[in-house]
């Protein structure tokens, strides 16, 4: 079946079998392997996308199932100019991460949080990433960075 | 080499960003699962339904003629390689040979066009097994009567990492016995003021390096060439050496960035699979395992440790005894050099008089065990420092100034013919305890814990690099270490940059692929930053040297009349940068000088451990007496680090080590139910969570400069999980009067626990 959705700011089409899940379309036929692939089972949030906004699990949400939609992936969070985006930097700047395999679904599930409340408390915070896992910081340096992130956004804003 | 502690840092002890930031937050790093090569096909395995069995017969040959499908590798069709590998014991074979030994070990392989066919054909191979009695336990696997799993005697592997002999294939299911003895702990116990004793259990345990094993092989005209998520690459090539029969130089490993290890990634796990998959499909073949099989390759070792400890009059202790079973599953790993560094991290933190430990390292038909973050000395801090806790309140003593009262000196040679202690655990203590409170009043159903550990750490020195400064003054670095997330891109090229006197963004780090880079014996035992580190600054030491010499040549005068300062030289009126150097050297702004180190079991590095691993943490619980949940609301961390090159990714180490420590001391166990795992997956294996964390989070670090790492530094990364499952033991106890001594400490245990308890007090149920 051909599969046309929106990726990252422009329009793709693609040939996709229809049990063929959205992460196999982005890292196998659009050489885009931001997602990672860790669980296969909705527990792990490594392979977390933005479909229209929201975050879903790439590694069991069917391709076909974008058609028509707004895809957002890691490689789509970059200004134009390769400036990172405000979540991007912040986890830089906080140490964020160590491996690095969580941290573009981390950074997505960050997105969706800031883009629907631009300012959570940290309880809120950790309702929403409960479901992204980080073997190697202990979550606390990416706590700091999403309420830092939050504060950027908001002042960028103002 | 004599450093001068009064020296400013220009670079070093410095929280830099991360070298390879912005590569992990825009998706752009590389790790192996997203390498595609031309031509590549894919292979999928099957694995044994059984935990004990003989291979009757093998039908693949539907599984053959599949559209799509290249080639089906079995045990029995590897002639022309030497299928059997393992550092410590040649005992693993790359596929299954005429038994299976747990359930879940890899009977065939299915090399395909694509992924989905690959799997598709595994259906269609047909295996005929006559199953075997199993054993799922030390003790029950040491019976007399204990089918045996291992029928052939071994040998010890060249690089097992331990002098003497494994005892593994001697016509029982020992796979290694460790012993060790001082004093006289029968005289020592008789003559004890108290005495503390029981048994411990620390819990199978699953690393969950986020990214599951993956390795790209490719066998061709020049040799094996293999792109691998492993942590020790060098390591991986020796067992490869012996599998394909060639020279070194013909096995190349390339790894690039590695979604987590936490020693699960040590030493050599599905390269020989892949490798002979790409032998026998004369192509390039990607074995990409998922998590689910990742829990099916390597777990860590469990351990039962019965213990008993004795202190004197004063409150010192002066003895303890132990005997541990440790069950490595069906194949060594590397679980004889945990046998042994289990046994030796019973005794510190502690100067003990009167010491004997024996311990058993046992085959069953289990996931084979391996190393995991914590090395042993988790599994016997687990019952070391309950134990603690336990004769601190025969004796009426306060835990924390008994610890303080019996911790290791600085100096101290705790450990006869061991490295005398490089740390100042009382200084760790005591930060710790001020951090969580020690002293302030505690709410009903709160308890507080401290802990500490030693571990002889740095596992063995043998590593080597080189140094490239380039005519325009930048540099690269040529490390063997891999980077796991530990941040040893960003730590080395910091040394570098120090040394040299140049910005830290004109050092570049090239790692990680043998064909390339000076060797390393591993990236494990939290040793890069020390042995590999301390190579850096010799390495760029050399270069300077070099380039001082050439400094004399260009100006036509003595060496002796340089001096070197920072980034270049002078001479007289003459001032010289490295780029100014090389360039009036080679008459040419290009070119490049090449600085070596070569780090051995010599000098500074001849006496082991190449430091002591040492932190205390302290914890705060709460506890739920209704649902016997435990929740943890205060931790603190203090590691013993000489001196952190980067403080905040030092923090990093002890925080995610204290998480998973936290993880293994509240709900993390690969549970059996008799011969099949139960919870191989992540929906009921349950990890540490965001909504875990302790609210209130205090790190800190100890930086005398006491190591032999560059500037005094030592590696940091596990200590902080050592001491954790002990301290929720024992926070739990101090909540409830409920004294639990097996981890993890689940909802349920904790809730028998307190009502038993209770029950022993004759309070009645509320």
């Amino acid at each position: 079946m051909e599969l046309r959705f929106e990726l990252n700011g422009r329009d793709v089409a693609v040939e996709c079998e229809p049990q063929q899940t959205l992460s196999e379309v982005l890292r196998n036929r659009l050489n885009l392997t931001g997602a990672k692939i860790s669980c296969e089972v909705q527990v792990c949030g490594a392979c977390t996308v933005l479909v229209d906004g929201l975050p879903v699990s790439s590694c069991t949400y069917l391709a076909y199932e974008a058609q028509g939609r707004t895809v957002t992936t890691i490689e789509g969070l970059e200004d134009r100019d390769r400036t990172l985006h405000p979540i991007q930097q912040c986890f830089i700047d906080e140490f964020a991460f160590q491996c690095g395999f969580c941290t573009p679904g981390m950074i997505l599930s960050v997105k969706a949080l800031l883009d629907d409340n631009p300012d959570p408390t940290d309880d809120e915070i950790i309702h929403h990433m409960d479901g992204n896992l980080c073997r190697c910081t202990g979550y606390v340096s990416i706590l700091k960075a999403i309420r830092k992130a939050a504060a950027v956004m908001k002042e960028g804003r103002e | 080499m004599s450093d001068d502690k009064s020296r400013d840092f220009e670079v070093v002890n410095r929280s830099v960003p991360r070298r390879d930031g912005r590569a992990k937050v825009s998706g752009r790093a590389l790790y192996v699962s997203d390498v595609k090569l031309a031509g590549m096909a894919y292979a999928k395995v099957l694995r044994s339904p059984y935990a004990h069995a003989t291979i009757v017969s093998m039908d693949t040959s539907r599984a053959e003629a599949h559209p799509g499908v290249y080639n089906v590798l079995r045990g029995d069709d590897l002639e022309g390689l030497n299928p059997y590998f393992g550092h410590a014991v040649k005992d693993h074979p790359l596929v299954a040979i005429d038994k299976v030994r747990y359930a879940g070990e890899p009977v065939a392989a299915v090399i395909a066009e694509d992924e989905l066919t690959a799997y598709e054909a595994l259906e269609l191979i047909h295996v005929e097994y006559e199953e075997l009695p199993a054993v799922m336990e030390p003790q029950e696997s040491l019976a007399a009567d204990a089918p045996l799993l291992h029928q052939r005697q071994f040998e010890a592997g060249a690089l097992r990492g331990f002098e003497g002999e494994v005892t593994a294939g001697r016509g029982t299911n020992l796979c290694q016995e460790h012993h060790i003895k001082w004093g006289d702990v029968d005289e020592a116990f008789a003559n004890a003021a108290a005495v503390a004793e029981g048994e411990y259990y620390f819990p199978m345990a699953y690393a969950y390096a986020m990214e599951p094993y993956v390795a790209i092989a490719e066998v061709g005209d020049d040799g094996v060439t293999i792109y691998s998520s492993a942590q020790h690459p060098f390591m991986v090539r020796h067992d490869l050496k012996t599998i394909f029969d060639m020279p070194v130089s013909q096995i190349r490993l390339i790894v690039p960035f590695v979604g987590g290890g936490y020693g699960s990634k040590s030493y050599t796990k599905i390269e020989p699979l892949a490798s002979a998959c790409a032998w026998k499909a004369r192509r390039p073949v990607k074995l990409q395992l998922s998590v689910e099989e990742a829990m099916l390759t390597t777990r860590g070792d469990d351990a039962l440790t019965w213990m008993r400890t004795a202190v004197d009059a004063d409150g010192k202790i002066i003895a303890r005894q132990a005997k541990i079973y440790m069950n490595t599953g069906a194949y060594a790993e590397n679980s004889p050099l945990v046998c042994e560094k289990s046994s030796n991290r019973c005794v510190g933190p502690y100067a003990i008089p009167n010491v004997q430990i024996d311990n058993h390292m046992v085959y069953t038909n289990t996931v084979p065990a391996s190393s995991f973050r914590g090395f042993g000395c988790a599994q016997v801090t687990m019952a070391g420092e309950s134990q603690i806790d336990e004769l601190a309140a025969k004796i009426g003593m306060d835990p924390y100034e008994f610890r303080l009262h019996n911790a290791a000196r600085p100096k101290q040679e705790f450990f006869p013919g061991m490295r005398p202690f490089d740390g100042t655990l009382t200084e760790d203590l005591k930060i710790v305890a001020e951090n969580i409170g020690w002293k302030e009043p505690l709410p009903s159903g709160h308890g507080r814990s401290i802990g500490c550990s030693a571990s002889d750490a740095g596992a063995y020195p043998l590593t080597s690099t080189a140094v490239r400064v380039h005519a325009d003054g930048s540099a690269s670095l040529m490390i063997g270490s891999t980077e796991l997330g530990q941040g040893s891109h960003t730590v080395l090229p910091q040394i570098a940059a120090e040394e040299l006197g140049i910005p830290f963004d004109l050092v570049r780090v090239v790692s990680s692929d043998t064909a390339i880079t000076p060797y390393d014996r591993s990236t494990g035992a939290s040793r890069t930053t020390t042995l590999m580190g301390r190579a850096v600054q010799e390495a760029s030491q050399e270069a300077k040297e070099q380039m001082v010499r050439m400094a004399a040549d260009v100006l036509g005068v003595e060496e002796s009349e340089i001096e070197s300062v920072r980034g270049g030289i002078t001479c007289g009126e003459a001032r010289l940068n490295w780029s100014e150097v090389l360039t009036r050297y080679y008459k040419l702004p290009d070119g490049e000088v090449i600085g070596r180190a070569y780090i051995r079991k010599d000098k500074d590095f001849a006496q082991l451990p190449v430091f002591w691993e040492a932190a205390s943490t302290g914890i705060e619980v709460s506890v739920d007496e209704e649902t016997g949940k435990v929740t943890m609301e205060k931790l603190g961390t203090c590691g013993d680090v000489g001196l952190a090159i980067n403080p905040a990714l030092a923090e990093g180490q002890d925080i995610g080590a204290a998480t998973t420590g936290m993880g293994i001391g509240m709900f993390e166990e690969l549970e059996f139910d008799r011969n099949q795992l139960l919870n191989g997956n992540l929906l009921e294996y349950r990890l540490p969570r965001f909504s875990d964390m302790p609210r209130t989070v205090k790190l800190e670090l100890v930086q005398n400069r006491d190591g032999v790492g560059p500037y005094g530094a030592k590696g940091g990364g596990e200590a902080s999980l050592n001491s954790l499952p002990a301290n929720i033991a024992n926070a739990v106890y101090a909540a409830t009067g409920a004294r639990i001594r097996r981890a993890p400490l689940t909802p349920e245990k904790v809730w028998r626990a307190i009502r038993e308890t209770r029950a022993a007090r004759g309070e009645n149920e509320s």
